[in-house]
């Protein structure tokens, strides 16, 4: 711990102008040479000088990563796309305003259904019909209104309330989904548009079988969150959510209004989450409620504690590792490791690896040293959960 | 509003049977959150290890089939009771030291304790998956028993295992609000629920007393599943999550933190969700019970007796 107050000391006195890499991975700071340490920070320092271009380069490598591969691992890619997206958008719950949602996938269902509804002109339960991409508003504003209308009374409670509602939550909605007719219940719904445009005469179709091109769009989507994510975490929202999440007794009296903050966080989720259902309808073209089962708000929650808990990057390695990564074993042939099927047995090995972060995660005890909070700035809440999660996973 | 009064009957002794199921799950979550303040996530992988249990006991290994009767039969029931009950009682007993003791021992947030909660009822439910434990299927249980009808209430057949799923939770609840009520252990779980710190420099062993709690709490979530699954026959892997997430429900309905209100408030559910088919079809029952968790929470938060072990 005197290694982390003194690193993190470092940073107030000789701060430079920007956010350091000892400020991104204060864990990995911590064990890495001085020397290197310093080439990092420089590196990291540059970096940061690019500014909005950061996410741009990102981005193109983010999506350049579809190009050496060919059907059908382009096709995992894009399926563990959806759950970056995801993981992203509950880090934010979880990890920065430190709301515990189980029944996240409910928003996503929520956006995919939406999309299919206002797409798809065999529902008839409504006139309006839209073109795909004229469908995004309306899927991320629907989730986020669903967001708020299950955030306002019970972001009130305490918090073990919300983790059993929300898990209600998705019950009812998958429940509803599949008892309602006009959603066609359990058949679920059918040929839902590709989003197919036509750009200066060209027409740019989205085929099922062309993943790459999905991909492509949630690169865009994810580093659009990733810069509204970073945006807010130093703004006033962010720094209330870190209060909230540090002290919920000492936050009110500082005068942050808790429930309004509260809420912002679960509905910057649940649009995040619509969007991702958006991306889902428009690629498969058919969803039921089948496809949304409870496990997966859970896997998202894994993706996001195993990255660790308040990193948006480590929400997009644990999304990697949690759903990729079982894929990708499938496809090279493994069936099963120490006698557990990959399938199935994964989800009782990322259950017993939550209870080890949480009981081995270092630096989580409270109350915390005055000096790692003021130099970590934002990137501190990472420094309690990513240091020992990102190295050894990424 | 079609309502179709004719099963009336049915479905209230329906409703107060699998309320009382309901009840005894949620005196595990209402006794974990009196004294420690939290919800115990895993709980409904307890009670699945309870019904797991008397699989093993009965199907695999004693590989019973014939209806037993008269003292074979009662003594069935009692080693079937007695090993559930064990067996998911250190279960909980072994949850509470691995995954929420240390985290106690450092203080840590109220979040590493749901995620710790989450993830171990998560391994435990998907470790019985797997196939060397009970496999993706289901299996029928309770060919020791007969499925004769005993008696009739209000043109309702009642066999043996709804009577003593009844008999059995009330009995069970009677019990143990004697036990809170009166014993030098019932009071110390009492102190601890209205003010740990006060009741540790009072010189109660705290530690002990959480581990007694859920070790009741799993003995009547273990004794649950066991009658649980001679009511309905099976066992499985999942049986567990949706009696779980009701109970919970309950518990919240009735007043978490408070055994009298585990009871009313699993009976209560119990009615609501099984009355509710009269008007609404049988496939919003889930929603509907979950909608209730939700409007107690938006109304009346601290349920109907209120909060709180020492009530």
């Amino acid at each position: 711990m005197s290694e982390a107050i003194s690193t993190a000391t470092a940073g107030v006195t000789n701060r430079p102008t920007g956010p350091q890499f000892q400020d991104f991975l204060p864990g990995v700071a911590r064990v890495i040479p001085e020397g290197v340490l310093g080439g990092l920070n420089r590196i990291f320092e540059a970096w940061t000088k690019l500014g909005i271009f950061r996410y741009l380069i990102a981005g193109a490598l983010l999506a350049a990563t579809a190009l050496p591969l060919g059907p059908p691992k382009d096709e995992v890619l894009v399926r563990t796309g959806f759950y970056m997206l995801l993981a992203l958008g509950l880090n934010v719950v979880v990890g920065l305003a430190g709301l515990l949602d189980l029944g996240y996938v409910a928003f996503f269902m929520i956006g995919a259904y939406t999309t299919a509804t206002f797409t798809n002109s065999d529902m008839g339960a409504h006139p309006v019909i839209l073109n795909p991409w004229f469908v995004i508003p309306v899927a991320v504003v629907i989730a986020l209104i669903a967001g708020i209308l299950l955030g306002t009374p019970t972001l009130r409670l305490r918090g073990d309330y919300l983790a059993i509602v929300t898990l209600g939550f998705h019950e009812i909605v998958r429940q509803t989904a599949r008892n309602l007719e006009v959603v066609n219940g359990s058949r679920g719904v059918f040929s839902i548009p590709h989003p197919d445009v036509t750009i200066a005469g060209q027409e740019l179709t989205f085929g099922v079988l062309e993943p790459q091109k999905y991909w492509f769009i949630l690169c865009v989507f994810m580093m659009a969150a990733l810069f509204m994510i970073n945006r807010l975490k130093d703004s006033r929202i962010g720094r209330s959510w870190e209060a909230i999440r540090e002290d919920e007794v000492a936050a009110p009296a500082m005068g942050i209004p808790v429930v309004k903050m509260k809420l912002y966080a679960f509905a910057i989720g649940a649009s995040t989450s619509g969007l991702a259902g958006w991306v889902l309808a428009t690629k498969v073209g058919f969803i039921s409620p089948n496809n949304f089962p409870l496990l997966s708000s859970i896997l998202v929650l894994c993706a996001v504690v195993i990255g660790g808990i308040g990193s948006s990057l480590g929400a997009l390695v644990g999304a990697v590792i949690v759903f990729g990564l079982p894929e990708l074993l499938r496809d090279i042939g493994t069936e099963k490791i120490l006698g557990f099927d990959i399938q199935t047995g994964r989800i009782a090995i990322f259950g017993l690896l939550l209870v080890i972060m949480m009981i081995f995660r270092p630096g989580a005890s409270s109350p915390r040293p005055a000096g790692a909070e003021l130099g970590g700035g934002s990137g501190d809440i990472a420094g309690d959960s990513v240091a020992p999660g990102i190295p050894g996973q990424a | 509003m079609n309502c179709n009064t004719a099963a009336f009957g049915d479905l209230l002794v329906t409703g107060v049977i699998l309320g009382s199921v309901y009840a005894l799950i949620a005196l595990g979550y209402t006794m974990v959150y009196g004294v420690l303040k939290l919800i115990n996530f895993a709980h409904d992988a307890i009670f699945m290890i309870g019904a797991a249990a008397s699989f093993y006991l009965f199907g695999v290994w004693f590989d019973l089939n014939d209806p037993a009767s008269g003292l074979g039969l009662v003594a069935l029931l009692v080693l079937g009771l007695a090993f559930s009950g064990l067996a998911s009682a250190g279960a909980a007993v072994a949850l509470e030291r691995l995954a929420y003791r240390p985290l106690r021992a450092r203080g840590a947030a109220r979040l590493s304790f749901l995620i710790s909660a989450v993830g171990a009822s998560f391994f435990i439910t998907y470790l019985f998956q797997q196939n060397f434990l009970l496999g993706t299927s289901e299996h029928n249980f309770g060919g020791f028993m007969s499925r004769q009808p005993l008696v009739t209430v209000l043109g309702a057949d009642l066999n043996g295992q709804r009577l003593l799923l009844f008999f059995g939770a009330i009995a069970m609840f009677i019990f143990l609000d004697r036990f809170v009520r009166t014993t030098r252990t019932g009071r110390s779980i009492r102190g601890v629920s209205e003010d740990l710190d006060a009741a540790r420099m009072m010189g109660v062993n705290v530690d002990r007393v959480i581990m007694a709690t859920f070790f009741i709490g799993g003995v009547f979530g273990g004794m649950a599943g066991f009658m649980y699954a001679l009511v309905f026959e099976k066992v499985a892997w999942n049986l567990g999550f949706i009696p779980g997430l009701k109970a919970f429900t309950a518990a919240v309905l009735g007043g978490i933190g408070n055994i009298r209100g585990a009871a009313l408030g699993g009976l209560l559910l119990g009615l609501i969700e099984n009355l509710s088919t009269l008007c609404i079809g049988a496939e919003w029952k889930n929603p509907i019970a979950f909608s209730v968790l939700v409007l107690v929470l938006i109304f009346k938060p601290t349920g109907v007796l209120g909060e709180g072990l020492a009530k």
